[in-house]
């Protein structure tokens, strides 16, 4: 267990900065559903060559640690593709309305004390928790 | 070329970020969200880890321009609404079947197999109907 938090710790740190290097150079907030979203609906085309660029990071790297450090990352990712995708459509479409997610609204909203990133945190983690209540504990379908 | 360079190292970073930390395991993901069964408070130190440097990253850029130019983002709104609050809820719900959020859900391309690729997929089609949703929202709350 302990090992655990010292790993979520560090990554976090690194998440973080890759926030901070986000802002502090391009002066943009680092959204992950912000960076993908604009590339999909063309209303990021002017920034695109910089969307693709931080994109190819966060698909590269874990990649390169797989392929040259530790093996490829531990994952459970569902085989129920019904789940998957209709799992797939709401982070899509809640993330695009709510024009943020885990990193926009959660990492680099609440550290400026945002009062909407502070919201948009609070309601997805309670749709989150009330989701694997009801479909893990009280149906277990999940 | 600035700007691209510091994308990537962003990205990188990002995404290394996610790995080390076990947040491209939805297993630990979901395991956060699992109050009533075997909760693991994992997550709660991530977020703590990345909300540090970002915090400071804010204080920093007070009174500074950024090191590629442009503009830092204007001051945070303060007002909530109807899309920002049902949009999370949304995907909060999509967050906990699956246990991917958009970040870890592009890294899963390199690790997730086809699920990650299913997953991907459906949220990037969601993505591209988002907008007529927050349209409909917008709408709504305009006439309300």
């Amino acid at each position: 267990m302990d090992a655990e938090w010292i790993r979520g710790l560090a990554g976090g740190i690194l998440i973080g900065l890759g926030g901070a290097v986000y802002l502090l150079g391009n002066g943009r907030i680092m959204g992950a559903s912000g960076i993908l979203g604009g590339l999909l609906d063309g209303s990021g085309r002017s920034t695109a060559v910089e969307r693709l660029a931080f994109l190819a990071g966060v698909f590269t790297v874990p990649l390169l640690i797989g392929t040259f450090a530790d093996g490829t990352p531990e994952t459970h990712i569902t085989s129920n593709a019904a789940v998957l995708i209709l799992a797939g459509l709401l982070v899509g479409v809640g993330t695009r309305a709510a024009n943020g997610c885990t990193s926009g609204h959660g990492v680099c909203g609440i550290s400026r004390l945002s009062l909407r990133g502070i919201a948009a945190t609070a309601a997805f983690m309670f749709a989150g928790i009330l989701t694997l209540a009801v479909m893990r504990r009280l149906l277990g379908v999940i | 070329m600035l700007r691209i360079v510091l994308s990537l190292t962003a990205g990188g970073l990002f995404g290394g970020g996610l790995m080390l930390s076990g947040m491209t395991d939805t297993a630990r993901v979901q395991g956060w969200l699992d109050i009533f069964g075997r909760w693991d408070p994992t997550l709660a130190f991530v977020m703590g880890g990345a909300l540090l440097p970002m915090a400071l990253a804010w204080r920093l850029a007070e009174g500074r321009r950024p090191a590629a130019g442009g503009r830092f983002p204007a001051p945070p709104r303060a007002e909530l609404d109807q899309r920002l609050i049902l949009g999370s809820l949304l995907f909060g719900i999509g967050w906990g079947l699956a246990g991917l959020c958009p970040g870890p859900a592009m890294a899963s391309l390199s690790y997730g197999g086809w699920q990650g690729a299913v997953f991907l997929a459906a949220m990037a089609c969601g993505m591209m109907a988002a907008p007529r949703l927050s349209r409909h929202l917008d709408r709504r709350a305009a006439n309300a």
